[in-house]
């Protein structure tokens, strides 16, 4: 097992600098002037030269290739023009946000949709098929932004029941002290109920919206996966078998219907974690993405280059484990390295 | 009986619950304000290089100043705005110009930094000394008001201190009033500067300042808080004990907030939002004329078609002043069309009024239709997009087919540095409101960034100069007629309006203080 855990992981090496090379690449022919917008407003030429220079940004691509990665290998990604900070400062405080209310959407989605989906398959044609496919298909043609402020709008501003969308915390309410960075858990393990339940209380809103455009691809890749298992040989001997119907499809035809599931909750998982940018933006949640888009707005290089380099590597360790969830699911699956 | 059911039910449930309790935190709600905006800063020193807009409101709650400008009432009610002429003393108990016109000397109060440490004539020099020399925006906007040079600045005695001039210069005693030539705590800032002499990185992140606020805890991109200073000597000390200001991206999550009540002031809205608040009535919404800010239509006098003074006068004859301030601003703006006789003031509006024939004949006589290419940025996209599509519309009565180029943040600045670009929307506002400052940044041979439309004419150089030098106000009123008579008829930027600064405050909000910097000042706030 550690073995084939060693073996994958050389083979992402590669994968990795090409990762670094195509984003410095990438961020270097951005449109845009990053000295110019940083100057300010009424920058004389002078100021605009004083500032590309002490950004080094006036040096060869080559030499500011190489003091990139000779930084990056002490671990420093460079500094954030848009918000000042070190970069590795900033994604370790954005980054536990952005896992938590993906985490939790995704938690409330597969509670939704791994049911809705199985139900789907067992009662093909049936009201809950139905149902199925009329949720599935809202779910994904509902832009985020808009089922976020629809919820913002019912449950806090007509309802007054959800607590005011400023973020992690209400502001009255003081953060946990930090262990995992995921106020849920921090609270817990300090045994601070109140904190616990103001950070449950705003991350319900977001982690729904997130849920609602999350359980499309989970429904729909459940209902046909186990449609296909449904119809094997093995569930055709289970049942004549005279195995009960709850057995049949729990423990058989299930299981063999998670490995292209659990494969699309990898894929939805990092998908979100970086793409809920207007989720963040509704709730004014400080997670990763809406970092990374104002840095791009600003071509401000070092925050785009780290939010790419830290989402290829939580890819490869995604990808990894789930690599070894399809051992644990199903043994007949042998990983080569 | 409590089943499974049940329990989760009220599992669910208690967050909402614990909605109660919060509210019996209230005593501390009074006195602490919170204010919500689109960002937040990104350093706490506004003299260092990139600093962003947010960053003012820094250096004016924690930070003082020699001078700062005297309230004086809003025309429309709501508050203070500020009056160019019209100085106090801030870290100066008084000041005194000299006889021959040549220096000024300032007499500082019994003043103490956050540290506790008495405030000196050297912490002055030394943080005007850094203004100058730093480079980028804050020496750029210290050389505006003639501060160019550290032997300017002159230590006397500890509670003594004298700025020489370099030239007479009406913008030199305003200048220092704005968020960039504040006060550090010298010593702090050097012992904790690891060698370098401007202490960058460690003020960057730190307060050395004398304000009446100071940052509790700086969360970039999150929330900053304030604390009041409650040894504050350099006015009335703030009424409200604590400040959070928390960054909410979304404007309309920022509407609601408002309109629920559960904060207490919010900038930057669009002007949409705005003028439904106000319409509501629920909350007040104060707006004030941007001084010395105007939305123009820049057109290129060196490259183009608009070289041809005719065809800049037909884009002002057909320009839909009206419907822009209705449709791109909702009314939250003053219309720049139809001015009668030049004034003394800017921006003013430009003797042009919609009339289609007249624009149509100026096209004609200069050659007839043809095609060209407006841009804006798009970080103004709500106000600049319905202005450009309106424009359009209208340019496309005269013969004038316009393609709209929606330019990314960034880029924009690259682009008007360019100064090929045909047709410009754009909006400055200088922070010292005098025409002649205007027209330096925007029409000026200095080619300035924002002279957009690349204007060259050596006899509006010499209006201006003259204007910014001018020995009495005499020669400055005749010379601001003058150059105003001149960019009316040459129009190398059509001025379209004039926007509102607005800010949605709680009713329970009082003591509303205007800055030209566009950032709040906590220290004359209330709360009921």
């Amino acid at each position: 097992m550690l073995k084939m855990i060693g073996q994958r992981l050389m083979t992402t090496i590669p994968s990795v600098i090409g990762v670094i090379i195509v984003t410095f690449l990438l961020t270097r022919v951005l449109p845009g002037d990053t000295a110019a917008y940083f100057a300010g407003p009424a920058a004389s030429p002078q100021a605009i030269i004083e500032i590309r220079s002490k950004l080094g940004l006036d040096q060869p691509l080559p030499v500011q290739f190489v003091s990139y990665v000779t930084a990056l290998v002490k671990g420093d990604l460079g500094q954030s023009l848009t918000t000042g900070q070190p970069v590795t400062k900033d994604l370790a405080a954005r980054l536990p946000a952005s896992a938590e209310l993906t985490l939790a959407g995704l938690i409330l989605a597969m509670a939704v949709a791994l049911p809705l989906g199985v139900l789907a398959a067992v009662r093909q044609g049936s009201w809950i098929d139905h149902l199925c496919r009329v949720v599935a298909t809202a779910g994904v043609s509902l832009p985020v932004f808009f089922t976020g402020l629809l919820l913002v709008y019912v449950f806090y501003f007509i309802l007054g029941w959800s607590p005011a969308p400023l973020g992690r915390l209400d502001v009255f309410a003081s953060e946990p002290a930090r262990i995992t960075g995921l106020y849920l858990v921090d609270s817990l393990l300090a045994g601070d109920v109140t904190t616990f339940r103001a950070a449950f209380a705003q991350l319900i809103l977001p982690a729904l919206t997130l849920a609602i455009f999350s359980l499309a691809p989970i429904t729909r890749m459940t209902r046909a996966s186990m449609l296909a298992v449904l119809g094997a040989d093995f569930v055709r001997t289970a049942r004549a078998s005279g195995l009960s119907n709850r057995k049949v499809i729990g423990t058989y035809a299930f299981r063999n219907a998670m490995l292209p599931v659990v494969t699309t909750l990898g894929m939805v998982f990092s998908f979100l974690l970086g793409a809920n940018v207007l989720v963040e933006k509704v709730f004014a949640w400080p997670g990763v993405g809406s970092y990374a888009v104002e840095a791009l707005i600003a071509s401000d290089y070092a925050p785009i280059q780290g939010f790419v380099l830290t989402m290829a590597v939580m890819y490869v360790a995604l990808n990894l484990m789930i690599d070894v969830l399809y051992g644990v699911i199903d043994p007949r699956v042998r990983l080569e390295g | 009986m409590i089943t499974r059911r049940t329990a989760i039910a009220a599992g669910l449930a208690a967050p909402f619950v614990a909605k109660g309790s919060a509210q019996a935190q209230a005593p501390s709600r009074n006195e602490t304000l919170l204010l919500v905006q689109e960002y937040g800063p990104n350093s706490l020193d506004m003299q260092g290089i990139g600093s962003s807009q947010p960053v003012n409101g820094v250096a004016l709650n924690c930070y003082d100043r020699l001078l700062r400008f005297k309230p004086v009432p809003i025309p429309g009610g709501g508050g203070n705005m500020v009056s160019m002429g019209e100085l106090e003393g801030e870290l100066a108990e008084s000041w005194q110009v000299a006889s021959d016109g040549m220096s000024v000397t300032f007499k500082l109060r019994d003043a103490t930094f956050h540290s506790g440490r008495k405030v000196t004539a050297t912490d002055v020099k030394w943080s005007l000394d850094r203004a100058c020399t730093i480079g980028g925006f804050a020496t750029t906007q210290m050389n505006a008001g003639s501060l160019e040079k550290p032997e300017q600045f002159v230590v006397v005695d500890e509670k003594t201190f004298r700025i020489d001039f370099l030239r007479k210069d009406k913008m030199t005693l305003p200048n220092l009033a704005v968020t960039i030539p504040f006060i550090f705590d010298s010593e702090l800032a050097i012992k904790n500067g690891g060698g370098d002499p401007h202490a960058k990185e460690w003020l960057k992140n730190n307060i050395a300042g004398s304000g009446a606020y100071k940052v509790e805890s700086w969360k970039p991109g999150v929330e900053t808080i304030y604390v009041r200073n409650d040894d504050w000597k350099c006015g009335k000390l703030p009424q409200l004990r604590r400040i959070i200001a928390r960054d909410i991206a979304s404007p309309s999550t920022r509407r609601a907030l408002m309109e629920r009540g559960d904060a207490d002031v919010s900038y930057g809205l669009p002007p949409k939002d705005f003028k439904d608040l106000l319409d509501a009535g629920k909350v007040n919404v104060v707006g004030v004329p941007i001084p010395n800010g105007v939305w123009g239509c820049y057109l290129n006098t060196q490259v183009g078609p608009f070289k041809d003074v005719r065809l800049r006068q037909a884009v002002a004859w057909v320009m839909p002043y009206d419907k822009i301030l209705q449709a791109s601003l909702f009314g939250r703006g003053v219309s720049m069309a139809g001015g009668t006789t030049p004034k003394v003031a800017w921006p003013q509006p430009f003797p042009y009024t919609p009339d289609v024939a007249k624009a149509k004949a100026l096209v004609d006589a200069a050659g007839g239709p043809f095609s060209t290419t407006l841009y804006f940025d798009a970080g103004n996209a709500t106000v600049a997009e319905p202005m450009a599509v309106l424009m359009k519309e209208a340019l496309a009565t005269i013969g004038i087919t316009v393609e709209i180029n929606k330019v990314p943040g960034a880029n924009f600045r690259t682009e008007i540095a360019k100064k090929t670009n045909p047709m410009v929307l754009n909006r400055f506002a200088g922070w010292l409101d005098y025409p002649d400052y205007y027209l330096f940044w925007t029409m000026h041979g200095n080619n300035s960034i924002f002279n957009i439309a690349a204007y060259q004419n050596p006899a509006l150089d010499k209006l201006v100069d003259a204007a910014r030098f001018a020995p009495d106000k005499a020669a400055y009123d005749a010379n601001v007629v003058d150059f105003i008579k001149l960019v009316n008829n040459e129009v190398p930027m059509v001025p379209i309006n004039q926007p509102t600064h607005d800010v949605a405050l709680q009713k329970s909000i009082g003591g509303y203080q205007f800055q030209p910097c566009r950032e709040p000042d906590f220290r004359y706030l209330t709360k009921a």
